[in-house]
């Protein structure tokens, strides 16, 4: 137990003696944070969107002032000519297109139904999605609006409208922020932990202490634990300082138990620090241990349901999460924090992390040798 | 020095293979408790990685050895507690200071707080070093880092004290210092196995051993060596052991 302590107080000092250290520790994740928590969002406005009006009737001037008057488009070009638009779109100018043809209002009136031509530009698939639900949104609006105002106007009972009411939960006013950052929380903590855990051995390799300690009498267990705790108490003031700004910046009040937050933030970075300790023991330089630790960071991150949900992957890939501990904390983290989730519904994620912690320092602690072969 | 008669260190037919390089080639000898052992060769005669498979850094490739009293294939956490070791590579922690050296190692061998706190003030005052207490050993000269590695490798009053190289690059009076230390050691029963590749610290050994392409071609105490080879000094046995035929550079 004393040598453990020895160890812990070793690598406080030298943590703390490093002045390039505590700001990389505090201010880095707090700026990552506040920038990436308004940057990281699927949210699209201000869309430029070229508009070619053949019409040029009273329906068509109030389909355009609908797609004004909302916050999504910003009507940048009018024209009549496709051409135009088409240079546009491949310039980059334009996002989309809206072709009201000829004779717009005269069907909308006499047929009852028109066309409407809309293009966007699907490069990024994710965005094209998006704006295509944005525009129909408003086309709908407007198409209940005539049918009101002139179609129906006799006749509206026998419009048969399969209404839908629909509430948010959880996130009611689907505030993006309120949903990315617990989870870019996680991705923090995991960050700093994940690099300083990878680095701390291999460092000691390269300095040559290592030597010096592997000819004590010292446990293995006990220089892992001694390792790991520096950067677990660590982690869990990253874990405060996250929570504290969600509360304070970005009003984000915690419907769960805090404890139960930490709780799984402890078993989680135990599993994290022994993954970066296992691989701090493999390799011979911090370099290589960089460039292991961010191999895993990369999948572990992209993967992990924190910026496009897990559902979304294929079959396999939703297996390999399976084996994401970042996953498991990002999922934990919303639960808690924006579900109230309790200590139940959480216990899956739990006992699967808690597995793959034991697991790690299981085998980071075999993979340390005192005796080279 | 009383020598008891003791071995304390045994090695026999102690073999290590890197793929087909043959570094230490089926070594043998004994060394006596409260010996100061020199342990000679040239750069790359197999001194080191002999001593690494001494103190429990590497596995032998076959062999039998005894050390402290141990076998070093089976109870090498037995040896580790009773063994100092002072690498080539300097290994104390630059970015701490002397004392929080001093306390880690202590502390990583398990000794108490009290004794620790004792040792530390009387390491401290014998090196003179109460000065570079609070300094960081970055900061301060390589030949008080090399005594002051020397004091550490002993906090837990080992057994036997490995020391390889323990010279290399300091001044003459450093070294002088140094043995000085070295002997201190001896004097209080520590057994000390030192590889050095300075032929005039070889004459402070009581015994010496002399290793040529990882085997030990003489060992010997100094007086008998010198006359064994018809040599001067112990650089002239070296020269000859090393390169028998005189004349090859």
């Amino acid at each position: 137990m004393r040598t453990i302590i020895v160890i812990i107080r070793k690598e406080f000092l030298q943590i703390f003696r490093n002045r390039a250290m505590l700001p990389q520790i505090i201010m880095m994740p707090l700026i990552q944070l506040l920038i990436l928590s308004n940057a990281a969002t699927f949210e699209i406005r201000h869309l430029n969107m070229h508009v070619i009006d053949q019409d040029q009737s009273q329906a068509s001037r109030q389909l355009i002032g609908k797609f004004k008057a909302s916050n999504y488009f910003e009507l940048s070009d009018f024209s009549f000519d496709e051409k135009h638009a088409d240079e546009d779109i491949m310039q980059g100018k334009d996002r989309c297109i809206m072709m009201i043809p000829k004779g717009f209002e005269h069907d909308l009136m006499k047929e009852q139904h028109t066309k409407l031509l809309l293009n966007i530009n699907a490069i990024d698939g994710a965005a094209a999605a998006v704006i295509n639900t944005y525009a129909l949104n408003i086309i709908q609006s407007f198409n209940q609006q005539i049918d009101a105002q002139w179609i129906n106007q006799q006749q509206f009972d026998q419009q048969k409208i399969l209404n839908t009411p629909y509430s948010f939960w959880y996130n009611p006013y689907m505030n993006y922020k309120t949903f990315m950052v617990p989870g870019l929380i996680v991705m923090l903590l995991t960050m700093v932990g994940m690099f300083m855990s990878a680095q701390n051995i291999v460092r000691e390799k390269e300095i040559g202490t290592i030597e010096q300690i592997n000819v004590t009498p010292i446990k293995k267990a006990h220089f892992i634990i001694g390792k790991q705790v520096p950067f677990l108490i660590i982690g869990l003031v990253q874990l405060t300082i996250g929570l504290l700004v969600a509360r304070w910046v970005f009003s984000i009040h915690i419907l769960g138990s805090v404890p139960l937050i930490y709780l799984f933030a402890t078993v989680y970075l135990i599993t994290l620090l022994g993954f970066g300790l296992l691989i701090s023991t493999m390799v011979d330089t911090q370099q290589q241990a960089m460039f292991l630790a961010w191999f895993f960071m990369v999948i572990f991150i992209l993967m992990s349901g924190l910026f496009t949900p897990i559902e979304a992957m294929p079959q396999w890939a939703q297996g390999i999460t399976k084996f994401n501990p970042i996953a498991y904390f990002v999922a934990v983290m919303r639960m808690v924090v924006l579900k109230g989730s309790s200590l139940k519904d959480i216990l899956p994620q739990l006992t699967a992390i808690s597995i793959g912690g034991l697991v790690m320092c299981s085998l980071a602690t075999l993979r340390y040798r005192k005796r080279a072969g | 020095m009383k020598l008891t008669g003791e071995n304390i260190i045994e090695v026999e037919n102690l073999v290590k293979r890197f793929g087909s390089f043959t570094a230490v080639d089926n070594i043998s000898f004994q060394v006596k408790k409260g010996e100061v052992f020199g342990f000679l060769g040239a750069n790359g005669a197999g001194k080191t990685t002999a001593i690494k498979m001494l103190i429990g850094l590497w596995s032998p490739t076959s062999g039998k050895a005894n050390v402290a009293g141990f076998n070093l294939f089976t109870e090498a956490e037995q040896i580790r507690k009773n063994i100092g070791y002072m690498a080539q590579r300097f290994s104390l922690y630059e970015d701490l200071t002397v004392i929080e050296n001093i306390q880690f190692y202590g502390g990583i061998y398990g000794l108490r707080k009290n004794i620790l706190k004792e040792r530390a003030e009387e390491l401290i005052s014998e090196l003179g070093m109460e000065s570079f207490r609070k300094e960081l050993i970055k900061n301060i000269p390589l030949g008080w880092k090399q005594k002051l590695a020397l004091s550490v490798a002993m906090i837990h009053k080992p057994k036997i004290v490995f020391l390889d190289e323990p010279t290399s690059g300091v001044d003459p009076i450093t070294r002088r210092q140094f043995w000085d230390l070295i002997y201190n050691a001896a004097e209080k029963g520590t057994t000390v196995f030192v590889t050095t590749h300075y032929m005039d610290e070889s004459e402070y050994c009581d015994r010496v051993s002399i290793m040529v392409d990882g085997r030990i071609e003489a060992l010997d105490t100094p007086t008998q060596l010198k006359k064994q080879f018809n040599a001067e000094s112990m650089d002239e046995v070296f020269l000859k052991l090393a390169r028998p035929t005189g004349i090859q550079i």
